[in-house]
């Protein structure tokens, strides 16, 4: 099956049962495309004993563990078609994810996203600000998740400026001029939860004190990201949302969940609160246990999977997040498809033992 | 005169460094068990004779404390430290190591311990190794708050009163990772124990000995079990067999040194045995592990890494993500380096004993655990492997003795008075 008919079938138009079909069919085939074109995967494979006839849905692919990006350079095409590589966001001295990407699955990814972005902000290109410093997508050979971010939704933009300068300072003068500029005009806001948070909430709070505010109610906020780093700052999802329309009158904002190993395949915030996967990519909350699939409302390990992927395995992963899944084809913002949301991050082993490098390893 | 004199000054001079070098660390020095005092007497202190009955008296009213506790069947690992030191475990150690041949031995004099953070128990095994055999002590503790390490040192610190000679022997101190610390006490140690593998090994290192002061390092090591599957099947034991294995290797996350990382069957019923044993052990996991959702996924990246790396590789579960096993083809020279814990187990059918000779001839590799005849693996030790510091039985890997990790620390930590 051809990744430019499903692009044809509206996002979150397919019940369960279509859309079951759609995955189940493309991810066979792709499982197989990366058997053949990728030593380390079909090991994998034989490994386990996998044997298609034995896949009744796209659940029952094989999911590889995030961190085997890390570790490993796992690709299905041969080095000369790879144009992109992407890596995660690490903290420094840890292991990144490398992604490679070939012609066909970038531009599939970037196809993907302005589906699945356009359905929440309307169709056309927008006058756009980033909430970051222009430094952090200069170096273009080697994506970050954070510039990768920045420019998958630039497409959005039809005028952009950076809000901070590389002191992460937010320029008023310039925001004040963008924001005159396109008056009357739909705008897009985009950033890193944390960075909004940090650099823009915080500093349009000391400005309103100080009698200085701005009307942001014709403006969108997409941000992703983890909640990490908010969560020592105590705040919730609900206060974040809540807190940035007191201080600006922001017209709506979407969190997204989603990760450089499956650029494109994003999972939008609906007005009620709830990620949505698209006919794109699934997700499916596991037990930790045993990965048997958890009911709806049950906290399990999320694994995440991707008709995207060509290039490289990752059709099918089992993060070390955790989520809960709300429900399937009945969110109340009328989107087909399972919502959920995400708890956080698994927790790092605490283990026992003589040698004491293991916490620091994995810490 | 003159020289007995300039001999009395220097050892003023060390003492008067000491006593500044540990007044100058004092914000980030505590003391769990003695003081500045105790460690600045310590160079002075005059060394014991090993086992003498003093030592074995404090010992035993130690070991007494421990095991009255009404909750001392909540800390198995405590009741096995107090077994240890009862006076009659003791006195046995004390016949096979002490020999009255005419030579008299002492205590080397201070010994500086780095315990491991991670396991709970160990320092109290190093220390009380260190008082046996005549020694002062200076033991890092772990920094992570243990209930064991609060019963322990209560259980001293009361027999201590009792056995007031004792209290210039003993000093369980916590700091972080500051190296003058490290410095400060290595500098005055004629016996350094770092336990705590190779990362700590090296960073201790960074602080000077005295020239005739000694080392015992506990490195990263690596561990397997022999099981002969026909003798395993005809064994009576297999619950007991099956709970000792557990013990070996969960006990600890599978992470001591100790703890078999590969199973090893040899024998005609391989097949059977693995699925009686597997099954019995699984019952044992279920009911007594605390899983981490985190393992699952260790467990399941290290495996589907080995299979990357190796061809022909099998992995299998049992329904669940508690035990996972990974059939090797083939033992590579690498395959320890795809080592994993809590519960990740390598499987190899084996025909010859020595198609061992790789894993064994390995620096690394400590104890080899057995069901079934030990004489087994005597061909195997015949080869001149570099490896094998232990054959011990399954259940048995983690029972501590002064012969430990290839070391006799009973000899290292003595020095011999000759008399001819």
């Amino acid at each position: 099956m051809d990744f430019d008919e499903i692009l044809k079938i509206p996002p979150y138009s397919l019940d369960k049962t279509e859309k079951r079909g759609l995955l189940t069919e493309r991810l066979l085939d792709l499982t197989e495309h990366h058997k053949k074109n990728c030593t380390g995967y079909a090991r994998i494979l034989a490994s386990i004993s996998y044997d298609r006839k034995n896949v009744y849905s796209h659940k029952d692919i094989p999911a590889l563990p995030v961190r085997l990006f890390k570790e490993l350079s796992l690709k299905s095409v041969p080095q000369s078609d790879i144009v992109k590589t992407m890596t995660s966001s690490g903290t420094s001295g840890q292991a990144v994810s490398k992604i490679y990407l070939d012609r066909a699955t970038a531009s599939n990814q970037q196809k993907a996203m302005v589906k699945i972005v356009s359905d929440i902000t309307g169709a056309g290109r927008m006058p756009m600000v980033i909430l970051d410093c222009p430094s952090v997508v200069k170096d273009r050979s080697m994506f970050s998740a954070r510039g990768a971010g920045i420019l998958g939704f630039s497409i959005f933009g039809s005028k952009k400026i950076y809000a901070f300068d590389d002191d992460m300072r937010l320029d008023i003068d310039a925001l004040q001029r963008f924001l005159d500029q396109h008056q009357g005009k739909k705008k897009l806001l985009f950033g890193f939860t944390f960075m909004v948070w940090q650099h823009f909430y915080k500093e349009l709070l000391r400005l309103k004190e100080i009698g200085i505010t701005f009307d942001l109610s014709d403006a969108v906020l997409i941000h992703g990201g983890g909640w990490k780093r908010l969560v020592n700052e105590a705040v919730t999802q609900g206060e974040f949302q809540e807190r940035l329309k007191n201080v600006c009158r922001l017209g709506a904002s979407h969190d997204y969940y989603g990760m450089v190993e499956q650029t494109g395949c994003i999972y939008m915030q609906c007005r009620y609160g709830h990620l949505h996967a698209s006919i794109f990519s699934d997700v499916i909350m596991r037990r930790p246990i045993d990965l048997s699939e958890c009911t709806i409302g049950e906290r399990g390990i999320i694994q995440v999977v991707s008709s995207i992927p060509e290039s490289y395995p990752g059709h099918s992963l089992i993060t070390e997040d955790e989520g809960i899944l709300l429900g399937e084809d009945d969110c109340p913002c009328g989107r087909k498809g399972r919502y959920f949301k995400v708890v956080g991050r698994l927790k790092n082993a605490e283990i026992r033992g003589c040698s004491d490098t293991y916490a620091e390893k994995f810490g | 005169m003159q020289r007995s004199g300039g001999a009395v000054i220097l050892m003023q001079k060390n003492l008067d460094k000491l006593e500044h070098d540990i007044d100058a660390v004092s914000d980030d020095l505590a003391y769990l068990i003695g003081s500045r005092e105790t460690l600045l007497g310590m160079p002075s202190v005059k060394s014991s004779i090993p086992f003498d009955d003093g030592i074995l008296g404090f010992l035993d009213d130690v070991a007494k404390r421990l095991m009255g506790r009404p909750d001392i069947r909540d800390f198995p690992d405590v009741a096995t430290l107090g077994f240890w030191i009862r006076k009659a475990a003791t006195t046995k150690l004390k016949e096979r190591f002490y020999k009255k041949d005419g030579d008299v031995r002492l205590g080397r004099g201070v010994v500086f311990h780095i315990a491991p953070s991670n396991v709970p128990v160990n320092y109290a095994y190093s220390l009380f190794t260190g008082i046996l055999t005549g020694n002062a002590n200076i033991v890092r503790i772990p920094s992570r708050d243990f209930a064991q390490v609060e019963i322990i040192n209560g259980a001293i610190r009361a027999s201590l009163k009792d056995h007031i000679d004792m209290e210039p022997y003993i000093c369980l101190v916590r700091y972080g990772r500051e190296q003058r610390i490290n410095d400060m006490f290595s500098s005055i140690a004629d016996t350094r124990i770092i336990w705590g593998g190779d990362a700590t090994i090296s960073e201790i290192r960074r602080s000077p000995l005295m020239p005739r002061a000694s080392e015992i390092t506990f490195a990263d090591r690596y561990s397997l079990a022999v099981i002969d599957s026909g003798q395993y099947l005809a064994s009576k034991d297999k619950d007991k067999i099956a709970l000792g294995f557990y013990n070996d290797t969960y006990l600890m996350d599978q992470n001591a040194c100790t703890s078999p990382h590969i199973v090893i069957w040899v024998g005609d019923e391989k097949e059977r045995a693995k699925k009686r044993f597997w099954d019995d052990i699984h019952e044992i996991v279920k009911k007594r592990y605390t899983f981490q959702p985190i393992q699952g996924i260790n467990k399941l990246t290290k495996s589907y890494l080995l299979a990357v790396a190796q061809d022909g590789i099998k992995i299998k579960s049992h329904g669940d993500n508690l035990i996972i096993r990974v059939d090797i083809p083939k033992i590579t020279k690498d395959l320890m380096d795809h080592k994993c814990d809590c519960g990740y187990f390598f499987e190899y059918d084996c025909e010859d004993i020595s198609e061992l000779k790789g894993l064994c001839d390995d620096k690394r590799c400590q104890t080899i655990a057995y069901i079934g005849g030990k004489e087994m693996l005597l061909p195997l030790v015949e080869l001149g492997v570099k490896g094998i510091d232990r054959v011990v039985p399954v259940g048995k890997t983690m029972d501590f003795d002064l012969i430990w990790d290839g070391y006799d620390l009973y000899g290292q930590l003595t020095r011999i008075i000759k008399f001819i």
